[in-house]
């Protein structure tokens, strides 16, 4: 059966995503958010009694690197797509202050 | 009677580490450079780029949980914390949430003659967020990466403090500990270390946590004493017109000496955390910890406990040197090389300490070597030089390092030792000042002292003050 999905909690995922979302959007997330619920529904009749959380799928544990830094100068290929930009930095609308 | 209230604090506390490379790319973590020179495809955020943890990292993290009396996890993961901001240019920060590095510790700290421990809940590595300044000319913010996955972690204790002093007593223990480690230089001011403050009031005698809030952006001592005082007062206010204290961030803002709500509703916390895919778990072993711990450094607390057995310096003393490790290795050592470790205590204490004021500088930045300074110790010591011209030296040991033996050479500095030529300046000294022999003859001790000044003069500081003293009693 499919969970429902409340106004509140749509509107609430919208204000976490800082996205504003016509009638018709909110009713496709709806839509779209139920089914998955209803897949997670399938995932919770399975007996998962005694099996240890699983972050990844593969038996592979301590991949690190060492210290060493590099002297690359990254800024062209990090603000080549930047919308705007000024003193090589991104410029953005008013965040703080 | 008006009620009694207690306040009870718990710290968040952010430390930059001291690696070279940033914690998931090696992008350097220099101070200083250009906005976004020291940027990659993966402290940016960009599509595809996997991030590949710098062991450093958990190196000093493991020392720090160590140092910090915590239980070092053997299993640890990274998970995603969500946020939108321009500073955050994944959307998420990579942080340790479900299994942290390092858990259940404890710091002792000492306020006036009484010792506490304030316990540390948990320790995680995460990664820092870039930087924004904004542009008063057009109104805009300007985003600089070059801070994005600089390493940090943090420590967060447990609600154990109850004032400001104790606030600061556990910073400095935390910061020392991890200045000693080399891990950080710890410094609040350029944001090295930062501390969020958990604060609540509740009745004195009840057992009941009170509401608390979270303040951000304290960047020295005297900002969180103030904050501390202005957030309790705040509380309370509250709590006495019968209204409710809202759990809510607030930022401090000191030059106006309040604090001020910094989210709105609208901006609801719901980090969604979630084990982060691109990264494998971290698997610590006890001979990786045994090697950490083989490692350490003496410790403060360990120092002070040898101090007190093998100096007989004063165990004031000894807490200010050992309150910088720099300073402690160079007591040591210059102790080492003269065996006067009182006469070198004395030199930290009294010049060192007044000339790093005076200079506005840190005993780390200390410049002059254990070498030089023993050497100066000998000097005085073989009554080579005078006092006052040991001072006068020393003040040429802390700008420049001379070496004094050869800086007192040089200015021919050496004390006179050759009495002959004492007692002809004596003589003329005592033949040109009838007036002061006579007042000296008449019972007046003061008109010796202008003597020795007259000799002193003549022999252009050089001579012994007290033997001058002596000569001319004798001969008077």
């Amino acid at each position: 059966m499919a969970n429902k999905i409340s106004d509140e909690t749509i509107e609430y995922v919208g204000i976490l995503a800082k996205l504003e979302l016509s009638q018709k959007e909110k009713e496709n997330a709806r839509a779209d958010m139920e089914k998955m619920l209803d897949y997670i529904d399938i995932l919770n009749e399975l007996d998962t009694e005694g099996a240890e959380p699983l972050s990844h799928v593969f038996p592979v544990y301590n991949v690190f690197r060492e210290d060493v830094a590099s002297q690359e100068d990254g800024s062209e290929d990090t603000l080549a797509n930047a919308p705007v930009k000024k003193d090589n930095s991104f410029k953005v609308p008013r965040t703080i202050g | 009677m008006a009620k009694q209230y207690e306040t009870v604090i718990g710290l968040e506390v952010h430390v930059e580490l001291a690696a070279k490379t940033k914690i998931f790319c090696s992008c350097s973590t220099e101070f200083g450079g250009a906005p976004n020179t020291h940027t990659c495809p993966v402290c940016t955020g960009m599509p595809g780029s996997l991030p590949v943890l710098n062991k450093k990292v958990v190196e000093y993290a493991i020392a720090i949980g160590l140092a910090v009396n915590c239980d070092i996890a053997r299993v640890c993961k990274f998970d995603r914390k969500n946020y939108f901001y321009p500073d955050n240019p994944q959307n998420y920060q990579i942080s340790q949430l479900y299994l942290p590095i390092a858990r259940n510790g404890y710091v002792e700290i000492e306020t006036g003659d009484t010792k506490k421990k304030v316990r540390i809940h948990e320790m995680h590595m995460e990664e820092d967020a870039g930087k924004l300044i904004h542009d008063e000319w057009d109104d805009t913010s300007l985003v600089d990466y070059n801070r994005s996955g600089v390493p940090l972690v943090e420590i967060v204790s447990e609600p154990d403090m109850r004032s400001a002093d104790e606030v600061i007593a556990y910073l400095e223990k935390l910061c020392t500990i991890i200045q000693y480690l080399g891990a950080s230089d710890c410094k609040l001011q350029e944001g090295s270390m930062r501390a969020d403050v958990n604060l609540s009031v509740r009745e004195a005698g009840t057992e009941r946590f009170g509401t608390r809030t979270e303040m951000k952006n304290l960047n020295s001592f005297k900002a969180i004493a103030r904050a501390i005082e202005g957030e309790r007062e705040r509380q309370i206010e509250l709590l006495e017109a019968g209204k409710a204290v809202i759990q809510e961030t607030r930022r401090w803002d000191d030059n106006k000496e309040a604090s001020y709500n910094m989210r709105s509703k609208e901006d609801a916390q719901d980090y969604r955390y979630f084990p982060e895919p691109d990264l494998v778990p971290v698997v610590i072993s006890d001979e990786w910890i045994e090697q950490i711990r083989a490692r350490q450094p003496e410790l403060r607390s360990e120092k002070l406990e040898r101090y007190k057995k093998e100096f007989d310096i004063p165990q004031y003393d000894a807490k200010i040197i050992t309150g910088s490790r720099h300073m402690a290795d160079i007591f040591e050592k210059a102790s080492a090389i003269c065996g006067k470790p009182k006469k070198v205590s004395n030199w930290l204490m009294v010049e060192t300490m007044r000339l790093l004021k005076d200079h506005g500088m840190e005993p780390e930045e200390i410049s002059f070597s254990p070498e030089n300074l023993a050497k100066l110790v000998n000097l005085t010591e073989r009554r080579m030089i005078n006092s006052s011209v040991a001072k006068e030296v020393f003040e040429k040991i802390f700008a420049e390092n001379v070496d004094p033996e050869n800086y007192v050479e040089e200015h021919g500095l050496k004390m006179e030792s050759d009495t002959g030529a004492l007692e002809e300046v004596l003589k003329k000294v005592i033949a040109d000042n009838p007036k002061a022999v006579e007042d000296y003859h008449g019972g007046k001790e003061k008109a010796l002292g202008a003597l020795v000044g007259q000799t002193m003069k003549a022999m252009k500081g050089k001579a012994d003050p007290g033997m001058v003293n002596q000569k001319l009693r004798e001969m008077l």
